[in-house]
C-alpha cells in the first residue's frame, strides 16, 4: 500500500519557483494499479520519481506499507521498488539475462538462482528463454526490449512497481499486445503499480484508479468508471474527452448489467458471455438491431439477459468506488 | 644496403633501445591512465571544472617537447634528476593526459541519460553505476584515448634521447650529429614500426573491450 501525504516539489528558480507538484495526497491499495494521467508538464512523472526518491520532495511524505520512505536509505529503498521507464534503458553491455539480473545481483543472489529467475520471467512475458537469455539489447525489437525492461523491474519480486510511460515507445499494435500481457500478468502477481501515462485510453484499460493531474495539482482521483461517468470539473471532462461514455463501456461487463433470465427472453437473441464488456453488447445492439441479448456461460447455459434499458440505467448511475471499475480485492 | 648491414650488426642494440623506449612510454602512459581516467570521470560533475582542466590540457599539448624538457631540467636538477629517465617519463605523462582525460570525459558524458536514470532507479550506488554501467560502456572510447596517447608518446620519447633518456631516439640524434644516414634510417624505421605495432595492438584491445551489444549497434 502506498500513501502520499501533501507531497510537494518546488524547483527553485529566479522568480521564486512555482510548485511542480503541489500538495498531492492519495492512497493506492496493495495490488492495485493506479494510473497517473495528465498533459505533459503536469507533475505526474515528478510525483512518480518522488516515490523512489529519484527526486527529493520539497515537503510531504510517502509511506509504503506504513513506512515513511524518507527514513530509508534511498539506494536500499529503490531495490525494493521495480522501475520501468519509457526509454527502457537496458544496459547495452549486458545480455538479457544479465540485465534481468541487475537487482538480484545487487541483493547478492547466487548465479543459478538469478538464471532461473530470468528464465521464469522471460517465459511469463512470452519470450522463449533459450532464445533470448544470451542476446544483447540491440538484438531485440522494441516490443521485446520493453518486455525485458518489465522483466528486469520484476526480477527481485518487488511489491511495488513504478512505470513511467512504459509502453509509450512501442508501436500501437504491439502496445495493445503488451498491455494485454501486462494485465494478464498483473492478475496473478497483484503488484502495487503506479503507472504514468498521457493516454486516456491506456489509463481506462489498465487502471483500478486514475489520478488526473493538472499543473502540479491532483484534479480527481477515482476509479475509471467514476472518472468517466462523473468528471469532477471541466478540466477532467475535457481531458477524458466527449466520448467518455463510449470509453466507459470497456470497463463494464455483461455480468454487471445482466438480469436473471425470464421465460420471455427471446431464444433467438444474440448471445454474449458474462465476462464480455459492454462494447460487445452495444455493438450487437447496433448491428443486429435488437433490444435484448442472451447471456450464456462457457457451457452454453443461459444465465441471464441484457437489455438496452439495463445498460442505459447502468450508464446513468455511475459507480461510486465499489462498482465494477473499482479495484478487485 | 649499408643500412641493412648496420641493422643486422646492431640487432642487440636496437632491441635494447626498443626496450628503453617501451619502458618510458608504458610507465608514462600507465601513470597517465591512473591519473587521467579518474580525473576525466571527476570533471563530468562540473562543466566549469571540465572546461578549465581540458583547457590546461590543451595548453600542455602546444608546448614543444624540446622546450618542455628544457623547463624540466632546472626543476628536476634540484633532486639531481635534471636529465635522463625521470624528465622523459614526466614529459611523456603530461602529453598523455589530454587525450586520456578528454576521451574519458566525453565517453562518460555521452552515456545515455536513460541508462543512468535506470541504474539509479534500480538501486545502484554511485560506484556500482560507474563500474557496472558507465565505465564498461565508455571503455572503447577511453582506450581510443590511450591509443592516441601512446602514439604521441612514442614520438615525444624519441626527442627525449637529447636529454639522455635513451630509447630509439638515440639512433636519430647520433645519426644527425655524426651525419650517419644508416643510424638515422634505423631509428626512424624502428620508431615507425613501434608506433604502428602499438597502435594495432591497442586497436585490437579496443575492439575486444567494446561491449558486444554496443559494437553491433555501432556497426
Amino acid at each position: 500500500m502506498i500513501r502520499l501525504e501533501a507531497l510537494t516539489k518546488i524547483y527553485p528558480s529566479s522568480h521564486g519557483g512555482a510548485a511542480s507538484v503541489d500538495r498531492v495526497s492519495f492512497e493506492v491499495g496493495a495490488g492495485e494499479t493506479c494510473v497517473l494521467l495528465g498533459p505533459s508538464g503536469c507533475g505526474k512523472t515528478t510525483t512518480l520519481r518522488m516515490i523512489n526518491r529519484l527526486v527529493a520532495p520539497t515537503s510531504g511524505k510517502v509511506f509504503i506499507d506504513g513506512r515513511d520512505t524518507s527514513a530509508v536509505d534511498p539506494v536500499e529503498l529503490r531495490r525494493t521498488i521495480g522501475y520501468v521507464i519509457q526509454q527502457i534503458g537496458l544496459f547495452p553491455n549486458m545480455t538479457v539475462a544479465e540485465n534481468i539480473g541487475v537487482v538480484p545481483r545487487l541483493l547478492n543472489w547466487d548465479r543459478p538462482r538469478m538464471r532461473r529467475r530470468a528464465e521464469e520471467l522471460l517465459a511469463m512475458l512470452a519470450l522463449e528463454p533459450a532464445e533470448f537469455l544470451d542476446r544483447y539489447p540491440n538484438e531485440l525489437s522494441g516490443g521485446q526490449a520493453q518486455r525485458v525492461g518489465v522483466a528486469r523491474a520484476l526480477a527481485a519480486d518487488p511489491p511495488v512497481l513504478l512505470m513511467d510511460e512504459p509502453f509509450g515507445a512501442v508501436d500501437p499494435v504491439n502496445r495493445e499486445v503488451i498491455q494485454d500481457e501486462f494485465l494478464r500478468m498483473q492478475k496473478s502477481l497483484r503488484k502495487t503499480v503506479l503507472f504514468v501515462s498521457h493516454d486516456i485510453d491506456e489509463a481506462v484499460k489498465m487502471a483500478d484508479r486514475i489520478a488526473i493531474f493538472r499543473a502540479g495539482r491532483l484534479e480527481q482521483y477515482a476509479a475509471p468508471d467514476e472518472l468517466l461517468g462523473r468528471p469532477a470539473n471541466d478540466f477532467v471532462a475535457g481531458f477524458v474527452g466527449s466520448d467518455r461514455t463510449l470509453k466507459r463501456l470497456r470497463r463494464i461487463t455483461v455480468g454487471d448489467v445482466m438480469s436473471p433470465p425470464d421465460a420471455a427472453s427471446a431464444p433467438d437473441a444474440p448471445a454474449v458471455a458474462p465476462g464480455d464488456d459492454l462494447r460487445r453488447v452495444v455493438t450487437l445492439f447496433l448491428e443486429r438491431g435488437v433490444d435484448v441479448l442472451r447471456c450464456v456461460d462457457a457451457g452454453g447455459r443461459l444465465v441471464g439477459v441484457v437489455t438496452r434499458k439495463a445498460v442505459a440505467a447502468r450508464l446513468a448511475a455511475p459507480a461510486n468506488g465499489n462498482g465494477p471499475g473499482a479495484p478487485l480485492r | 644496403m649499408e643500412t641493412l648491414t648496420f641493422i643486422l650488426h646492431n640487432l642487440p642494440a636496437i632491441g635494447e633501445r626498443t626496450v628503453e623506449h617501451v619502458s618510458i612510454v608504458s610507465v608514462a602512459v600507465g601513470f597517465a591512465i591512473l591519473t587521467g581516467v579518474p580525473l576525466g570521470i571527476a570533471i563530468t560533475q562540473s562543466q566549469r571544472t571540465a572546461d578549465t582542466v581540458l583547457y590546461l590540457g590543451s595548453i600542455v599539448m602546444t608546448i614543444p617537447s624540446i622546450a618542455l624538457f628544457g623547463v624540466l631540467i632546472p626543476l628536476l636538477s634540484k633532486i639531481g634528476q635534471g636529465i635522463g629517465y625521470l624528465p622523459a617519463v614526466i614529459a611523456a605523462m603530461l602529453y598523455a593526459q589530454l587525450p586520456i582525460v578528454r576521451n574519458t570525459y566525453t565517453a562518460i558524458r555521452n552515456v545515455d541519460p536513460a541508462l543512468r536514470s535506470a541504474a539509479i532507479g534500480m538501486g545502484m550506488s554511485t560506484s556500482q553505476r560507474l563500474f557496472r554501467v558507465e565505465i564498461p560502456i565508455a571503455l572503447p572510447v577511453i582506450i581510443a584515448g590511450v591509443r592516441i596517447a601512446v602514439v604521441i608518446n612514442i614520438g615525444v620519447t624519441a626527442i627525449a634521447a637529447y636529454i639522455g633518456a635513451g630509447g630509439l631516439g638515440t639512433f636519430i640524434s647520433r645519426g644527425i650529429s655524426q651525419t650517419d644516414v644508416r643510424q638515422l634510417i634505423t631509428g626512424a624505421l624502428a620508431l615507425a614500426l613501434l608506433a604502428i605495432a602499438a597502435d594495432y595492438a591497442l586497436l585490437w584491445l579496443q575492439r575486444r573491450m567494446t561491449p558486444k551489444g554496443a559494437a553491433a549497434r555501432a556497426g
